[in-house]
């Protein structure tokens, strides 16, 4: 089988995963790749966890991304990077936004936030990247934008002109949210990470 | 191309194939299908007030003489099944094709059970499809064996494919001419004298069926190595091609008839034969009675989703099997943090919120109910005892009844949404009126069909066109089948909703409470200011944790809000003993 690259995109259901990978999915396609694209929806969007599964290259069969096979994880919240790591290849990288959601269980006291979540990912992994993309997105103009921050950090990682991803951008998101989704994309691109 | 789901693909390919009629009830993972169906101008769309009526929908349309898709999730053809079989008998006119969206892993569903069996119990042909591309020419091909052979077709599709985006090729639609209508009892009116020379005419059909499984395009053969042969259906052909690159496939897109012929020569060609099928061994089953060697669940589960390391770590045991090079399947090293499960929850600002706050309050037994009220099972509300099926919470009530008397009663309510009420709980409530029950039912009307992403129903008064209509009266439907005590309340006024529900159970007849706010996730005209914790004032007691709001986290001894998720419901401002909850910009911080 000829070279599948795997992005799982992880979050909170309501934190704009979903968009996340339909820009990322319609900038491939651009590029002339195939690809495939998973996620479940029903009672995972009501506040549960999320994950969407982006694969592409030039044949792509199954849309799932097996243990072990991400090639990068974009994790839009801490609790749920680590969740998902299993599934990142060993010198795989991952993109932590470093936002905070309680789930249920820590609200009701019947279990405890992970506290030491990211150092226990920048332990295993060397190319782990940790940002405030939610402050970033505030800066960019609007708390929402948080989505194309961290979008903006992956463009950077990948091997895919970055007109391209500005021109999905502008296909996909609303014309007057777009100003604060350029700013949004361009302070991912161009943070440390 | 375009990037299709497999549910638009569907979609697609019913409007491509010259289908004028599209019925459903929305379920997941089947509820795209006629959202997208409905977005073509050709295509009359409807949400029928549940599966079985949109199955006769369909029947009168196919008799009609146009092409019909009926869509529906797994559970839902239970329902449609009385319809299903009978149209088994009297075969089409238009083509007629029946999707049935089935949830292996359960990822939104009460059950997983595997519909292929409806299509061998009515002897009907069975369709499965791998990925968008094949939802939209399966489906063409669904229509044109509909018409050719006379037939319902069930076209089954899973989760995975009903979600996953894959590229499509689209085309034109085709031009297809309304088939004549010619009044025919024989075949159409199926009392016992006609049916039984129709089921003569099944039973002809299905070896016609059988021959033309053989041959059709929907089944073949992908021969590599010989050393193993592996036989899929759906989703599992694009794992299998991808964790055994090097075995030979017989891939089915039609698993019911099976072809026999095909079958065994493909085993013959091989050294070990493999069925790698999705829940139940349906396909593996019927191989092992035609006397031929086959593995299939004596090594993969019959238990949720066959995902491709599920595959990989079944051939990893067995070395004489090339698998491509996929990383064993390893969990979380033990040193890792423990990371709590994240489980679904109502909404910020739901409705449905205030009700179980009460109730749990209230400690009184819960028939429950299929919506997203159903979460109110979960901690920290705790508020459900039952969920069956839909519809099922107000007959579960009146059962209880019977067995522990009307004192059991005067503690135990049946919770039921606007539409599941309609879809068939309100046969139920007939049911409690007629065999002199006396529990309480409380209809959750959000104005909305809300787990599945807000459709609406006839309870909203808007089709799915978005043309505005007269709504159903939950009231005064309740009123007319005999219940004379109805009362409607506004869920986010506990005080009052608590009135009412201690008075409607201390009555000893049936009684309804129909809870009416809209959906937060579509109510664009209530007050969204959001609360906030008052440091000083808040004790700490916690109580505001005890409905369930994801917005309200513990931060130290005490809490706060989050102001970007809050909606401003203010019902944990009404719960808070001291006061310390209140709207932004109503007092001073």
């Amino acid at each position: 089988m000829p070279k599948v690259t795997n992005i799982l995109i992880v979050g909170v259901g309501g934190q704009g995963t979903i968009l996340a990978s339909r820009i990322l999915s319609g900038v491939v396609q651009k590029i002339g790749l195939d690809v495939k694209v998973s996620e479940i929806h029903g009672m995972a969007q009501r506040g549960g966890s999320v994950v969407t599964q982006v694969r592409y290259g030039r044949e792509v069969a199954s849309p799932i991304i097996p243990l072990g096979q991400a090639d990068i994880i974009l994790a839009f919240e801490k609790l749920e990077a680590l969740r998902w790591l299993p599934y990142l290849k060993e010198d795989g990288g991952i993109i932590v936004n470093d936002q905070r959601i309680d789930p249920m269980p820590v609200v009701t006291g019947a279990a405890a936030y992970p506290e030491g979540a990211i150092s226990y990912i920048q332990s295993k992994f060397a190319k782990a990247i940790v940002i405030d993309a939610l402050d970033m997105a505030i800066q960019a103009g609007n708390s929402k934008a948080t989505n194309v921050v961290l979008l903006g950090l992956l463009a950077k990682h990948l091997d895919i002109a970055k007109e391209v991803w500005l021109e999905v951008l502008k296909e996909t998101v609303p014309a007057k949210h777009l100003e604060t989704n350029i700013k949004a994309f361009e302070a991912g691109y161009s943070s440390i990470g | 191309m375009k990037l299709l789901t497999g549910n638009e693909a569907i979609a697609r390919g019913a409007w491509e194939a010259g289908v004028v009629v599209c019925s459903a009830y929305p379920g997941t993972p089947s509820t795209e299908i006629t959202e997208n169906a409905a977005k073509y101008e050709e295509i009359y769309a409807e949400w029928s007030p549940n599966e079985k009526v949109a199955l006769e929908v369909g029947i009168g349309a196919s008799i009609a003489g146009g092409r019909a898709l009926v869509a529906m999730k797994h559970v839902g053809v239970n329902v449609a099944a009385d319809p299903l079989f009978t149209v088994a008998y009297t075969g089409v006119n238009g083509g007629l094709v029946l999707v049935s969206a089935d949830d292996p892993g359960m990822h939104s569903s009460q059950n997983e059970q595997d519909n292929r069996h409806f299509g061998r119990a009515a002897k009907i042909p069975v369709i499965e499809p791998s990925d968008s591309q094949e939802c939209k020419d399966f489906i063409k091909l669904a229509f044109e064996i509909s018409e050719q052979f006379d037939t319902p077709v069930l076209f089954r599709i899973t989760t995975r494919v009903a979600h996953s985006q894959s590229l499509v090729k689209l085309e034109e639609r085709q031009n297809i001419e309304l088939k004549e209508y010619v009044k025919n009892p024989a075949k159409y009116v199926m009392m016992p004298g006609n049916a039984r020379r129709r089921h003569v005419a099944v039973e002809a059909r299905l070896e016609k069926l059988e021959e033309f499984a053989e041959t059709t395009s929907l089944n073949k053969i992908e021969w590599k190595d010989t050393k193993i042969g592996v036989i899929v259906n759906g989703i599992t052909y694009q794992y299998v091609k991808e964790v055994l690159p090097e075995a030979s496939i017989l891939k089915l897109g039609m698993t019911f008839p099976l072809p026999k012929k095909l079958i065994t020569e493909f085993a013959a060609k091989v050294d070990k034969l493999y069925v790698i099928e999705e829940l139940d061994p349906f396909i593996e089953d019927t191989v092992r009675a035609w006397n031929i060697d086959v593995h299939g669940k004596d090594i993969f589960p019959q238990i949720g989703e066959l995902l491709p390391e599920v595959i990989a770590e079944k051939f990893q045991a067995r070395p004489s099997v090339p698998v491509s090079n996929l990383a064993p399947k390893e969990t979380q090293p033990s040193d890792a943090p423990e990371a709590p499960i994240r489980p679904p929850v109502l909404c910020p600002g739901c409705p449905h919120r205030g009700l179980f706050y009460v109730l749990q309050k209230l400690k009184v037994t819960v028939a429950g109910d299929i919506g997203c009220y159903t979460l109110g099972s979960l901690p920290p509300l705790n508020a459900m005892d039952t969920t069956i099926c839909m519809g099922a919470s107000i007959g579960n009530a009146i059962g209880m009844e019977k067995v522990r008397g009307k004192e059991f009663a005067r503690k135990l309510v049946a919770v039921i949404g606007d539409s599941t009420f309609i879809h068939s709980g309100i046969t139920g409530l007939i049911n409690t009126v007629y065999n002199k029950a006396t529990t309480t039912t409380i209809i959750l009307d959000n104005r909305t069909t809300g787990m599945t992403g807000h459709q609406d129903n006839p309870a909203t008064g808007m089709t799915i066109k978005g043309e505005p209509i007269k709504e159903v009266d939950l009231a005064l439907l309740a009123r007319a089948v005999g219940v004379e005590r109805v009362v409607e309340v506004d869920p986010f006024d506990v005080k009052k909703l608590e009135r009412v529900i201690k008075e409607e159970l201390a009555a000893e007849e049936p009684s309804v409470i129909i809870t009416k706010r809209k959906c937060a996730l579509i109510d664009f005209e209530s007050d969204k200011t959001p609360c906030f914790v008052h440091e000083e004032t808040c004790i700490g007691c916690k109580i505001c944790l005890r409905i369930g709001c994801p917005c309200i986290v513990k931060v130290g001894e005490k809490v706060k809000i989050d102001p970007t998720q809050c909606n401003g419901c203010n019902l944990c401002a009404v719960v808070c003993p001291t006061g310390a909850i209140m709207k932004e910009g109503v007092a001073d911080a």
